[in-house]
């Protein structure tokens, strides 16, 4: 069976779950052969054996941590050379696309970013995207090289699917132009506590209705109070209330959760691009006519400043 | 020596209008106004920027597209960009993000550079991804999504926020950067600035300028193929309710009848 080559996304050997994911998708096109570089890489092979890898090369060096991008670009053209697979799957992280891009690039082959399903075709993989601020669905296929595709997350179920995960080590020597951009400083983002805005089950985002920083409070209990991670639109970050890292919408993130509740939130175009794909929609605001409501599943109009404290109190209450 | 800096930038439909594709699969161009990138507007105005800060710069803008992407050059060079160049050719119709980095590195390479500045992505194709195609094509250092960029002596240096970390970046020019929306603000042209801008040269190539093959570029010369494009369906309209006192009860209820709690 064909192999596939699934590029790893982890934190100090912790598999991240949008790499699970990946797993599953590759499991539908042949035997998926992981890819773990940097520190704790060799830790990363029995959550990755779990779900369905037959083999986990490892490699690590100062490079992976020092220098930007390109080094995992080599390191992933050398397990390419080793396994010539029949496609190499790649999380959709901003880094994840570069270093699919430039490999591609390497390799000869065509480039599909952000795919939300894949799944065999008589040509190769065929891909799902959404376009235009996910007006449009499309479904497109590497025709040139060997198909280079990343995923975004959420985009399929974890499942469980035990294989050997036979662990190896990959050989990678660097170029010189792996040691061109050097990464001087890195200073880790303080954990909130919550989960990872693209891999949430349930987001809730607050809008120019939050009206000031100090109130985002009331958006993260609800959230604290639904296990959720806390969204915010391009208004609230542009005012300076809530950071960007945690924007949803063209310029932030796209994300496609379980649940999204979108509170003070017009839900402009901009916005509308990174949460309509989102399975369930509520929104609350206090303007009847705004656009949101088109989208929603359940809508309220009314004041976020009652409603939002209120629901957070009732679900409390009801999880006992 | 004077630091040459060239931005490229990208002529997109209105995201705000009605966008759809065209019976190829292409990206319709047609039934909606296009103009300059928004993204790439940060990317023009960190130029101007450098520029500004430097002794001695020239701010070249580039774009690959029809006879109508003159007007997102237009807006750039009233911004305050020195020149612009436009390579346009009846043969790029249809070309992916492999064949347009081809076209932009050539285009680069034969307009001489310093410095490569970019968007964080266009707004229609949305991959992210050029600036770092670009990098490997030209074999210079990638220096990508920043928040703030700055250079001095012949090194840029910027702040790249990622998803786990914030992470301080160093590379010597000649460098390929892109800039987020976090860059800064983009100015808005002057009155002056539009009228100067009718003045400034716009140089026009072709493929052959560029000594690129037809078949390198367009929809046949594509490594990726669109099959398929759908609209979405819209969403069937859901329960909406005024908030009378309840409006938090009525919601959680909505909440537990679908299973979230």
């Amino acid at each position: 069976m064909a192999e596939i080559l699934v590029y790893v996304d982890h934190v100090d050997g912790a598999v991240r779950k949008p790499t699970l994911e990946l797993l599953t998708l590759a499991r539908r096109l042949g035997d998926p052969v992981a890819v773990a570089l940097g520190n704790g890489a060799a830790d990363t092979a029995a959550a990755l054996a779990e779900h369905g890898a037959v083999k986990v090369l490892t490699a690590d060096a100062a490079e992976f941590a020092d220098y930007l991008v390109v080094p995992k670009v080599e390191a992933l053209q050398a397990a390419y050379d080793v396994v010539s697979p029949a496609a190499v799957l790649v999380p959709s992280s901003a880094e994840g696309k570069e270093i699919a891009a430039r490999l591609a690039v390497r390799i000869g082959s065509g480039i599909i970013t952000d795919a939300i399903d894949l799944e065999a075709g008589d040509e190769g993989p065929v891909a799902t995207q959404s376009a235009f601020a996910a007006s449009f669905t499309t479904k497109s296929r590497v025709s040139k090289g060997t198909p280079v595709i990343t995923v975004k997350p959420n985009s399929a179920p974890v499942e469980a699917a035990p294989a050997a995960g036979t662990v190896e080590a990959l050989a990678v020597s660097f170029s010189e132009k792996a040691h061109g951009t050097k990464v001087v400083s890195r200073t880790p983002r303080e954990s909130t506590g919550r989960p990872e805005l693209t891999e949430a089950a349930i987001v809730v985002s607050g809008g120019r209705g939050v009206n000031g920083a100090e109130n985002f409070a009331i958006i993260e209990a609800l959230a604290d109070s639904l296990g959720a991670a806390v969204g915010a639109s391009r208004a609230a970050v542009d005012a300076g209330w809530y950071p960007h890292s945690n924007q949803v919408g063209q310029t932030g993130k796209s994300v496609s959760p379980q649940l999204y509740i979108a509170s003070g939130i017009s839900g402009a175009i901009q916005h509308r691009a990174g949460m309509q794909t989102s399975k369930t929609i509520v929104a609350i605001n206090k303007d009847a006519e705004a656009p949101i409501f088109d989208l929603v599943d359940y809508g309220v109009v009314g004041d976020l400043f009652d409603v939002v404290p209120q629901l957070t109190d009732e679900v409390k209450a009801r999880k006992g | 020596m004077s630091l040459r800096i060239v931005v490229c930038v990208k002529y997109v439909p209105d995201a705000t209008g009605d966008r759809k594709f065209a019976d190829d699969l292409t990206v319709d161009r047609d039934d909606v106004d296009g103009l300059l990138s928004e993204l790439d507007e940060y990317a023009v105005e960190q130029a101007l920027q450098i520029a500004e800060e430097a002794d001695d710069a020239e701010v070249t803008v580039l774009t690959v597209g029809p006879e109508d992407a003159k007007d997102a050059l237009r807006k750039a060079l009233s911004m305050g960009a020195d020149k612009a160049v436009h390579v346009e050719d009846d043969d790029l119709h249809g070309t992916d993000v492999m064949g347009t980095s081809l076209v932009l590195a050539k285009a680069i390479e034969k307009t001489g550079y310093d410095l490569v500045i970019a968007g964080m992505a266009s707004t229609d194709g949305t991959m992210g991804v050029l600036p770092a195609i670009l990098a490997e094509r030209l074999g210079v250092p990638q220096v990508t999504l920043l928040s703030e960029v700055k250079v001095e002596d012949g090194t840029v240096t910027g702040r790249r926020d990622g998803d786990a970390a914030s992470e301080q970046l160093e590379a010597s020019l000649p460098a390929v950067v892109s800039v987020t929306d976090q860059s800064g603000e983009a100015r808005y042209p002057s009155f002056k600035g539009i009228m100067a801008a009718k003045k400034k040269p716009v140089q026009s190539l072709d493929l052959e300028d560029l000594d690129i093959e037809a078949e390198e570029v367009g929809l046949e010369g594509a490594w990726t193929a669109v099959d398929s494009a759908a609209e979405r369906p819209a969403r069937t309209a859901g329960t909406i309710v005024k908030d009378e006192g309840e409006g938090g009860k009525q919601l959680a209820e909505f909440l537990a009848s679908q299973k979230f709690i």
